[in-house]
């Protein structure tokens, strides 16, 4: 019983949330509302019993990378307080090619229900394993059978991060920083010395 | 009972409310990335739900491909977006056109 | 090694020596090179044509090379040497040799030298090529290549716009009268099968009665044949109607006036007729086309070289006038005077050609003859040498006794005209003897006004050039005004003086020829069946009545000859007022003639401007109307139009991108449920 109610809580909030996104007119109004669709969907999936991935939602997606779309909304000081001309002139077809859309998807899944799709049956190898808990049984399956794209996931983020940086590294000019390969470079003979003269005396160079 | 329907319906209405964002929005080019972001969140829960319904434990490791790959490109979706802001000074959808053939 | 190889061959070697070395072979050593190369064809040359006439020598085919072997269709590159040939051999390569070595004077200051010399020893190739030719496309070969050598060297001042438009002018013309040529060697391969000069002539008499589709009309073959290859006679031998590139060829430097225009390429077109004399004597009318258009030819070259100043056009109408005698004589079935008269004509005008090229050069360029005047006391040598020439081309002799060489051919024409007994004979007979004439007019005429009376050359542009050009030297040294330039005598202080010994030398060699060539050697050509061998056809009838003919033909040259000798006298000497008061008379007359009878400009308004019409039209309507409009640059308007409507699409906003995915992804999923 309250399985299906906060299933269906937590659906509505993960709805309601997805549309408040896109409507939103701040944009870090926006960003919250995604921050709660996160969560809920985390909710979503802590109801069907895969608890890791919830928690990798919400410390990935909400403590990264919705943060990371706050501090660039922050930090590009977007103008918002004007809100140009209504909906656009495309809204007819594009509520029509949503309609359409979720359509097919739903046909898609009566057509599932009455038995006229062959699904691919699970070759159990990736079988859920009881009396293991969820973290185990992914570790497990992640370690050893999905090793390479487990290597392979590693390395898009390395060129992600690297991509970033590159992205919006910028040359300040101006600054004027050590130069190591001529400080090695240096011999004792160029090398400025202590020299103590006689008063009255020059010095010898 | 909640079977696999439902969260086939809800991840697919959240599908569409992604893709309705991207091209329904008339602020910013922030608001897509984040109806993308409401897109790959559907494909998610839609991989766990069937995970959890077939017993098949790939689904969830799929999906934390797809966050994986999610996280790398809004991180450089958002740098392009800042070095677009740099040049451009704004980034209000109606001003990106500099695609204009 | 066959002689005639070498004859042939080595002026083509020493003119791809000098002509690929040029500037880094160097001025002397492509001058001795060709000339050396030239003079031993000569040598090389005598003693076969001496064979023939002792009657030693047997005509032979050399063999050089497979050419081509399609089908039936055979023919391979070899050399015939017979008398006909013989007798060219030796004009071309001795005219050749002189002209060589007078060029090393004439073009002293040129500064394309071997240039010069590698054309002229390609021409003397490619003529040597024509007449040694044993089948018809190597004769054709021949003939092309004299063509494009007289183009060469008609236009050897390139940079002169005169020059460039006399060079392709005669290109032009030569290549209609090659059409002409062409089509009858196509006619002669499908009538007999073969293009074989001995095997044509052979099988000629039996096709005489046969008839032949041309353009639609039933006609005689033999005439056909024989006429169009007689249209390319025309052309190359500047015969009325494709003689308009003969007198805008002067263009180019005397020497090749006297070889190409004088001796060799322009006599191409009398050797070919005589070669194929056999073909030729299977159709009457193909022979009276000949002998009308070379009578027509002679006089109208005649009337208007009688009006001309420029001392070389002159010259040019003369020869003219002269392949006109050659022509009819041709016609009338007297081959071997054609040929003698060819023979002799060679020397004399080549000598005269090359004596006005050395008063030229004297008279620093200056061509025009109302700028000469008593020259000959200035220039005594080119004076008798050129007396010499004149006296040979007016036919001066007495019967029995001696005459210069003209004397012997032109009369020998007259007489075998004459004798032909046709009306056409008869009528050319008269032409002839008019021709003969002016032609005795015109020719004293240019020796009185170039080196009798009171010098004339003050005025001379060309002179004063030499003039200052030589007091610019002596700025420096005197200053005094009035010392120089008050010359009352005509001369503006200009002394013209000897040519240099490189041209004096052929004018005297080819003197003696002009002189002896006639006497020693009217025999064999005109009476001597056994020296031509079968070379050409040989009329014996006709020949042995020339002996017979009455006295006053006899003697009707040597009259005409005398009376065009005193009225020239009269006009230039005696009463130099005559010839204005008589233009003056005949006004519309000596503009008529002046004009050359109006044929350039008939040509231009006929051919040349429609032509060009035309061409206009293809181009601006058509090229650029219809053609390009369409292609190209229709093409490129609608890839442009394309793009234009193309480029609406890429309105550059986002979203707008994003929908078409959507649109496009959605179809896909509708497409893949639906199907």
């Amino acid at each position: 019983m309250i399985h299906i109610i906060a299933f269906y809580l937590f659906a509505a909030m993960v709805i309601a949330s997805g549309a408040c996104t896109i409507l939103a007119r701040n944009p870090v109004h926006s960003v919250l509302w995604l921050i709660l669709a996160f969560f809920n969907a985390a909710a979503l999936m802590v109801l069907v019993g895969a608890e890791f991935i919830a928690m990798l939602l919400v410390i990935v997606y909400v403590g990264a990378i919705a943060v990371l779309f706050l501090f660039v909304v922050m930090m590009l000081d977007i103008d918002f307080a004007e809100l140009r001309a209504g909906f656009v002139r495309n809204f007819p077809l594009g509520i029509l090619i949503a309609v359409i859309l979720l359509a097919e998807i739903v046909l898609g899944l009566g057509a599932y229900r009455s038995g006229g799709i062959e699904l691919g049956s699970p070759d159990g190898l990736a079988a859920t394993p009881v009396g293991v808990s969820n973290i185990e049984a992914i570790g497990a399956l992640l370690y050893g059978r999905y090793l390479f794209l487990f290597e392979a996931a590693g390395i898009i983020l390395l060129v992600a991060m690297i991509g970033a940086i590159v992205l919006t590294h910028r040359q300040r000019g101006g600054v004027r920083g050590q130069n190591i390969s001529r400080q090695i470079a240096r011999r004792p003979e160029e090398a400025t010395r202590n020299v103590k003269p006689e008063s009255g005396k020059g010095v010898q160079l | 009972m909640i079977g696999i329907e439902h969260y086939v319906v809800v991840s697919s209405i959240l599908f569409v409310l992604g893709v309705l964002g991207i091209f329904l929005n008339r602020k910013n080019v922030i608001v897509i990335l984040m109806a993308i972001e409401l897109i790959l969140l559907a494909v998610n829960i839609n991989f766990v739900a069937f995970s959890a319904f077939l017993g098949d434990l790939t689904g969830q490791i799929f999906a934390m491909f797809v966050l994986t790959v999610a996280a790398g490109e809004a991180a450089i979706g958002l740098a392009i977006l800042v070095i677009y802001f740099r040049g451009r000074g704004t980034i209000a959808v109606e001003d990106v056109n500099r695609m204009k053939g | 090694m066959d002689p005639i190889l070498f004859i042939v061959f080595l002026p083509l070697l020493t003119a791809i020596i000098a002509g690929f070395g040029n500037k880094a072979l160097g001025n002397t050593a492509a001058k001795v090179l060709t000339t050396g190369g030239l003079f031993i064809a000569c040598a090389l040359s005598w003693p076969v044509f001496i064979g023939f006439l002792s009657g030693t020598a047997d005509a032979q085919v050399v063999p050089v090379l497979h050419w081509v072997q399609s089908g039936t269709m055979t023919f391979d590159w070899a050399l015939r040497v017979d008398a006909l040939t013989a007798v060219m051999l030796v004009v071309v390569t001795t005219v050749s040799a002189l002209v060589h070595l007078y060029s090393w004077g004439y073009m002293a200051e040129d500064p394309d030298q071997p240039r010069f010399f590698a054309y002229l020893s390609l021409f003397t190739f490619a003529m040597l090529m024509l007449v040694t030719a044993d089948n018809l496309v190597q004769m054709f070969f021949g003939w092309e290549g004299v063509g494009l050598a007289s183009y060469l060297l008609i236009g050897f001042w390139f940079k002169k716009p005169s020059a460039s438009a006399a060079a392709i002018k005669a290109f032009v013309v030569n290549r209609v009268g090659d059409l002409g040529f062409m089509l009858g060697i196509f006619g002669t391969f499908l009538v007999f099968g073969t293009v074989s000069i001995p095997e044509i002539l052979e099988a000629a008499p039996s096709m005489a009665g046969s008839t032949i589709g041309f353009l639609g009309y039933r006609l005689d073959t033999m005439t056909v044949l024989c006429v169009l290859l007689f249209i390319g006679a025309m052309g190359k031998s500047a015969q009325l109607g494709l003689h308009t590139w003969l007198p805008d060829a002067m263009e180019g430097p005397t020497p090749v006036s006297a070889l190409i225009h004088a001796a060799t390429m322009v006599t191409a077109g009398v050797f070919m007729v005589c070669r194929l004399s056999p073909m030729f004597e299977t159709s009457q009318t193909a022979l009276s086309i000949v002998t009308v258009v070379g009578g027509v030819t002679a006089i109208f070259a005649a009337t208007v070289g009688t009006t001309q100043w420029d001392i070389k056009r002159v010259i040019a109408y003369s020869t003219c006038s002269q392949l006109g005698y050659m022509f009819f004589a041709a016609g009338v079935g007297a081959y071997g005077i054609a040929m003698f008269h060819l023979f002799t004509h060679a020397f004399f005008k080549a000598l005269l050609f090359l004596g006005a090229g050395s008063v030229i050069h004297s008279m620093h360029h200056e061509q025009d003859m109302r700028y000469y005047g008593g020259l000959r006391k200035q220039i005594p040598l080119t004076f008798w040498a050129m007396m010499a020439g004149t006296l040979a081309i007016t036919g001066v002799g007495i019967f029995g006794v001696f005459g210069f060489a003209g004397f012997y051919s032109k009369d020998a024409i007259l007489e075998a005209v004459y004798m032909s007994g046709t009306e056409i004979g008869d009528g050319v007979f008269a032409l002839g003897v008019v021709s003969a004439l002016l032609t005795s007019f015109y020719s004293w005429r240019l020796m009185f006004l170039t080196f009798y009376g009171k010098p004339r050359w003050s005025q001379s542009e060309h002179i004063q050039h030499a003039v200052h050009d030589a007091h610019g030297h002596d700025l420096h040294h005197s200053h005094d005004q009035g010392s120089h330039g008050r010359h009352d005598d005509g001369t503006a202080g200009y002394h013209p003086h000897e040519s240099p010994p490189s041209m004096l030398v052929p004018l005297v060699v080819l003197t003696v020829g002009a002189v002896f060539a006639g006497y020693f050697f009217s025999n064999n050509f005109i009476d001597n069946p056994d020296f031509w061998g079968g070379s050409i056809y040989y009329n014996s009838h006709l020949i042995h009545s020339i002996h017979g003919a009455p006295l006053w033909v006899k003697l009707s040259a040597t009259v005409v000859m005398i009376l065009g000798f005193g009225i020239a006298w009269y006009a230039y000497i005696r009463n130099p007022r005559f010839p204005a008061a008589f233009v003056e008379q005949f006004q519309a007359l000596h503009k008529f003639l002046y004009n050359k009878w109006y044929f350039d400009e008939l040509y231009n308004f006929i051919f040349v401007r429609p032509a060009l019409w035309l061409g206009r039209v293809f181009w601006k309507q058509v090229d650029v109307g219809i053609i390009d409009r369409f292609g190209p640059n229709g093409v490129a308007w609608a890839v442009a139009q394309g793009t234009r409507v193309a480029q609406k699409v890429q309105s550059g906003y986002l979203y707008s991108y994003a929908l078409v995915m959507l649109l496009g992804l959605v179809g896909a999923i509708s497409w893949m449920m639906v199907g």
